[in-house]
């Protein structure tokens, strides 16, 4: 979310437990982002990342993946806050282990003649592709597992990086683990 | 047929059943103005918007119907956002209508322009900001539907002028289908499995209590909860939102729980082995420290709203539903506890060695607070509706006048709102016409939203205020004498600026004044003589009577401080 690189998570089978996938389905109106924001805010709820665009169904919704530090609320907390909005119409919750995710990272980095070679290496060393070229940078593109782009980014430490940015993770149950839509079993007792 | 979004604004208000709109014009809420000449909806034209906020929680809180307000934009929409947050910390249905600058000139910083959609995101159970005419009638149906179904609260709808000017086709939703709500679904079928394990715990407990919240009145569960607590025999305690959900005359009913209740109702469920939380929400002015309370009990906690369960408190039993389907399945598995003579025992103790009490008032006054509220309540036609404001004179309200049905009781709780006292009596009596409303009111209440008097002579709806005059803020000068060493800062008033007899009269209503205890019976016989104008008594009371009982912010309720009649220590 923030310009300043976020601390080291570690690869996603590593992911610390105290952090959760929440896919939220809303209504793809006016200010819903700002609702779910500032429902984060008031409440003291963190946003680890966010990624935001139009659902399968088309116009009528989007789905909003947001990654949630489950230490700063109970997951409880935030889901039944989140399921309060009367623009959200349904929301997943998405254990790490139960998740296929994904994330895009696209770094410029700043080659001179001694650089490129080791460069073009360590790309295809993580599975990266190049996207653009110039006399001076080339920009690199992955599209992988959280894990997959942390490694790249500490990779592409070393060079001499002009500007990286990561999109935040979307994700899907994993085959066989469909997770459980929390909104839709509105009753429970513990 | 062609309506101007205005016209259908007004026509989507009647075919809610609404009869009253509190509310002030302004250049953006013009046109909706116009078609409200020509609608059999009464207007209150307030002297402030807050004012018209207020008012509109008054009714819905008398009426448990929703109250519904309309202002301008801008400064007119910043001034109703107080009532706003009050009603969502209350769950007081409302809905509020503000004008919008033009569509064309949102986000251009135009005249009277603000983002009251934004501003009360945060506040409000929704909002809706209206893009054209066509969308009227639908965001109007919504409107009512979140506002009173599920856990109520308020909603708004800003309505831009163009879109007032500009002309629709009338309909007008039939199906909750055709408001397109899809993401808000209230009602849940009752989970029978939570009902066992409710029953089952009930079935253990040898030491419980009903602890009634603002829920129970949402659900209007009353006759629901009398009959159960019959049934069971259990005690009830009933929180600050929750009096008048079982009648303070009743043998089972111990008081008010919480940082001023009764030292049984604290004790009570302090001790208890299974506390029954019915529409409460486990607030740090009931609970004390979190930690020390009712530190033994099991927990079954009935609430509408999901998210109440382990905010505060683990549960051992949640069950999502409103509080009546509740209990009247739980009546119906004939959930009884064990034998409670020995609970009620020590119960019975604890009500004979610490009732209510406060110092002994003497003729020539000052008047003692309570005394005040007592003689007022004596006097007082049965089902006489209350309001108050904020501070000592509504713990004291609370404390002493008895309550015995539902919407007798208009407060503000969560939000503590200075000032609520005035407006919301005048929305309670503009609701229900029949009844008499008294406001217990304080002088600092008093002094922030008094001008509604105006409105009140104006528009013919005669309330009576009871301001006790102890010349400070006097739950602030209670803190700071017992908490910051008598170090008195910024907490005096003047029992005599302004001169409140003076102010009434200048308002169009009868201001009296009663400073001995002959003065005090008689202003109130005359009082309640008048019903055809506001009357406003200025009562000169004892400014260093405290609220007692009292637990201290952040202390555990066992901590709790009883009046010092009953230490034994001096005053």
């Amino acid at each position: 979310m923030s310009a300043t690189p976020e601390p080291f998570l570690g690869p996603t089978n590593h992911t610390p437990v105290r952090h959760h996938i929440l896919s939220v389905l809303v209504e793809n109106k006016a200010g819903v982002l700002a609702r779910i924001a500032g429902l984060f805010a008031r409440r003291g709820f963190n946003i680890y990342s966010l990624a935001v665009a139009p659902a399968e169904s088309g116009a009528k919704f989007s789905r909003v993946t947001i990654v949630v530090d489950a230490e700063s609320a109970p997951l409880e907390q935030i889901v039944g806050q989140l399921n309060k909005l009367v623009n959200v119409v349904e929301i997943t919750d998405l254990a790490p282990k139960d998740a296929l995710e994904r994330e895009l990272l696209i770094a410029t980095v700043a080659v001179d003649d001694t650089t490129r070679t080791s460069l073009l290496d360590a790309v295809a060393g993580f599975g990266a592709s190049i996207v653009d070229v110039d006399a001076q940078a080339v920009t690199v593109m992955l599209a992988g597992t959280p894990a997959a782009c942390d490694q790249a980014e500490r990779a592409l430490e070393s060079f001499n990086q002009v500007e990286l940015h990561r999109t935040g993770r979307v994700a899907l149950p994993r085959l066989g683990r469909t997770a459980p839509a929390i909104s839709s079993t509105k009753t429970e007792s513990n | 047929m062609q309506l101007t979004g205005a016209q259908a604004l007004i026509k989507s208000l009647e075919q809610e059943g609404v009869d009253t709109i509190f509310g002030l014009p302004g250049g953006a809420i013009l046109p909706v103005y116009d078609p409200l000449i020509d609608s059999t909806i009464r207007h209150i034209l307030v002297r402030h918007e807050q004012g018209a906020g207020h008012m509109a929680e008054g009714y819905a809180l008398a009426t448990g119907r929703p109250g519904v307000a309309m202002v301008t934009s801008g400064p007119g929409a910043t001034n109703i956002v107080t009532p706003i947050g009050n009603a969502h910390m209350d769950s007081t249905p409302l809905v509020i209508i503000t004008g919008q600058v033009a569509t064309g000139s949102i986000g251009t910083d135009a005249f009277q322009e603000c983002d009251i959609t934004g501003i009360t995101m945060g506040i409000t159970k929704h909002n809706f900001l209206i893009q054209s005419a066509q969308e009227i009638p639908r965001a109007v149906a919504a409107a009512f539907h979140l506002a009173t179904t599920g856990r109520p609260g308020p909603v708004l709808i800003d309505v831009p002028k163009d879109v007032a000017q500009s002309m629709m086709d009338w309909w007008y939703p039939t199906t909750i289908e055709e408001l397109d709500l899809p993401g808000y679904r209230p009602e849940v079928p009752l989970n029978e499995t939570a009902i066992d394990d409710a029953a089952q715990l009930i079935a253990e407990s040898e030491r419980p209590v009903l602890y009634v919240g603002g829920g129970t009145l949402k659900s209007h569960a009353s006759k629901e909860l009398v009959a159960f607590a019959e049934r069971t025999g259990m005690p009830v305690v009933t929180t600050l939102m929750a009096r008048g959900a079982f009648p303070d005359s009743h043998r089972q009913h111990l008081g008010m729980p919480g940082m001023h209740g009764t030292y049984t109702a604290v004790t009570a469920v302090q001790k208890c082995d299974l506390l029954i939380s019915l529409g409460a929400r486990f607030d740090d002015r009931v609970t004390g420290k979190i930690a020390a309370f009712a530190a033994g009990a099991k927990v079954i906690h009935v609430d509408i709203d999901k998210a109440e369960f382990n905010k505060v408190r683990q549960a051992d039993v949640a069950i999502q539903s409103n509080v009546a389907a509740v209990l009247r399945a739980l009546d119906a598995k004939d959930a009884t506890p064990r034998n409670l003579d020995a609970w009620w025992r020590e119960i019975d103790g604890w009500r004979e060695q610490f009732p209510l009490v406060y110092d002994e008032p003497t003729a020539e006054g000052p008047l003692r607070p309570q005394h005040v509220i007592e003689a007022i309540a004596a006097a007082a036609a049965p089902g006489t509706i209350v309001s108050s404001g904020v501070g000592q004179h509504q713990m004291w309200a609370s404390q002493f006048w008895k309550f015995e049905e539902p919407g007798t009781w208009v407060n503000s709780g969560g939000a503590g709102t200075m000032g609520f006292g005035v407006p919301s009596a005048i929305g309670a009596k503009v609701g229900r016409p029949d009844r008499t409303v008294w406001c217990i009111d304080g002088d600092g209440c008093f002094q922030m939203t008094a001008q509604e008097l105006v409105t009140a002579r104006a528009e013919g709806i005669p309330i009576k205020v009871a301001i006790l005059n102890n010349a400070y803020l006097g739950m602030v000068r209670q803190w700071q004498e017992m908490f910051y060493d008598e170090r008195y800062s910024e907490v005096y008033l003047n029992a005599d600026l302004p001169d409140y007899v003076k102010w009434a009269e200048a308002m169009g209503c009868v201001g009296l004044r009663a400073r001995t205890l002959e003065e005090m019976h008689d202003v109130i016989a005359q009082a309640n003589q008048i019903n055809d104008v506001p009357v406003i008594i200025d009562f000169r009371t004892d400014s260093s009577e405290k609220v007692f009982p009292m637990v201290a912010a952040g202390a555990s309720n066992d901590d709790i401080m009883v009046h010092p009649l009953q230490t034994g220590a001096a005053k």
